[in-house]
């Protein structure tokens, strides 16, 4: 028998990093915080452990949008790493952009280890973005999908 | 061109330096190419003019893990590169000598071509001419149609960093037929479209990359011993792209790799022999720096921290690109 896939699920893949907002998704869960199970988390040492490239990686292997989590600047565990990551990810953006790819795929919120409640939310708002622009057609590798 | 040949055969008699790196006839007149010389007679095959586009500075990675010092004739732009190089690290000072050399800009074949020489042996520039020796006598063409595009918004003539000048004096202005456009103009009319249509121009470019690598290997800031490109485990090997995201993939980690470093020399988009027009997303990491982190000029000098390695407590955050009015 043949199952009928017609609604369009996102995939969504989180950055979380390992002292903040990993923690913040995880006492979103212990508090029974709802967000779509289309985010799928990766746990990162630290925000600035994310390369570019994990970014358009995860967009190649079938991603619909990435968003990278990580302390408030000024919590960063290890003192600065979320600034570089800040300018990192802020020009990444604006070249996808410029290179016609939707911003809205891409995203960056800072969420403490006390932020279960603006965890749930944000991803909430995300993969309604998401949903929103549907398939991701304009980054992908065609040789990953099925 | 005769006074650097006899300044260069001094040198090399007295022992100054070991060779020098310039540019010698190539198998077109129109084609020059970098060379060494290291004997004084080998010095007559010696070229320089405004088709001497190369520039030399990538060359001295590899020079100075020679003997002796290796003497170089840089163009103004060029000494940018090679402030990079040094700043960076891979390249010694007191292991160079450098000429800086007077430049009226740099020219494109294609363009002269165009123009409809043929035969072409040399050029010469006469003020806001371009006089063109061909098979077929003297030709004059105006300049500014004959030079590459990133000539014609020209950083100035001023060389960053040099042993010694000819042909030309420190500080020096440059002339009418430089400088005539503003360099982020074509950056901010693509801005300006709605994202499918850059979206479709991007595509119609990058979707011409045979990836020879040429741009990569010119680049003076594209200076890694290993590169992640020659990876095996990487998604964009080396070969020609097999669809839009390899092509997306190279040039977006083309460009980000030397965002910050690039001092907007120009050779990538010059060697591209599909004509891509690289100096466009460079440039877009420029603008983007400058505006979001101050104004920041590679190569301007050999201490400063560049932006990506560096922060402030009150950068914009990522969303900016949004609110910007990215998304039009
Ligand atoms: S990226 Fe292009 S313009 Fe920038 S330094 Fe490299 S070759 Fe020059
Ligand atoms: S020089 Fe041009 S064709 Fe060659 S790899 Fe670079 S962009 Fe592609």
């Amino acid at each position: 028998m043949q199952v009928e896939h017609t609604e369009f699920r996102p995939k969504i893949v989180a950055f979380c990093c390992n002292w903040c907002s990993y923690a913040g998704a995880d006492l979103a869960g212990s508090s029974r915080l709802a967000y779509p199970a289309d985010v799928k988390i990766i746990r990162v040492p630290c925000s600035c452990r994310v390369n570019p490239m994990f970014i358009l990686r995860a967009f190649q292997r079938g991603a619909d949008g990435v968003i990278l989590c990580g302390c408030h600047p000024g919590d960063c565990h290890y003192t600065t790493g979320n600034y570089y990551a800040r300018r990192r990810m802020t020009l990444l953006f604006s070249m996808l952009d410029y290179l016609g790819v939707e911003d809205g795929r891409t995203r960056v919120e800072w969420v403490s280890a006390a932020e279960g409640v603006k965890f749930s939310a944000t991803m909430n708002e995300f993969v309604a973005k998401i949903h929103e622009l549907g398939e991701n057609v304009r980054l992908e590798d065609l040789r990953c999908k099925n | 061109m005769q006074e650097l040949i006899t300044r260069a055969k001094e040198l090399l008699a007295d022992g100054t330096v070991s060779r020098v790196l310039g540019w010698k006839k190539g198998d077109l007149g129109w084609d020059p190419e970098p060379a060494y010389f290291e004997k004084e007679e080998d010095l007559e095959g010696f070229v320089y003019n405004p088709f001497c586009g190369a520039n030399l500075s990538k060359y001295l990675i590899a020079a100075g893990k020679l003997e002796g010092r290796t003497l170089v004739f840089l163009k103004p732009c060029d000494t940018y590169s090679f402030n990079q190089l040094v700043k960076e690290h891979r390249v010694k000072k007191e292991k160079t000598y450098i000429i800086g050399v007077g430049c009226r800009g740099t020219l494109d074949p294609e363009k002269v071509r165009a123009a409809g020489m043929k035969g072409i042996e040399d050029a010469a520039v006469d003020g806001e001419t371009l006089k063109v020796a061909t098979l077929y006598g003297e030709k004059e063409m105006p300049l500014k149609d004959a030079l590459l595009d990133r000539c014609l918004v020209c950083k100035g003539k001023t060389h960053v960093a040099y042993d010694e000048l000819i042909g030309t004096q420190a500080g020096e202005e440059a002339g009418p037929g430089e400088l005539a456009g503003d360099r982020f103009a074509e950056v901010e009319r693509l801005e300006a479209l709605p994202p499918k249509e850059r979206f479709a121009f991007w595509q119609g470019q990058l979707s011409k990359c045979i990836r020879c690598n040429a741009c990569r290997n010119a680049c003076p800031a594209c200076s890694c011993l290993k590169c992640v490109f020659d990876s095996s485990q990487f998604d964009s090997s080396q070969k020609a792209n097999a669809d839009t995201f390899e092509e997306q993939m190279f040039h977006i980690i083309r460009a980000y790799h030397v965002a910050g470093r690039c001092t907007d020399c120009g050779e990538c988009s010059r060697v591209c022999p599909q004509g891509i027009p690289l100096h466009l997303l460079n440039r877009k990491f420029i603008k983007d720096i400058n505006t979001f982190y101050g104004e920041y000029q590679a190569g301007a000098d050999t201490e400063s921290r560049a932006p990506l390695t560096d922060f402030t407590f009150e950068d914009v955050e990522p969303g900016i690109v949004s609110k910007r009015g990215g998304g039009r």
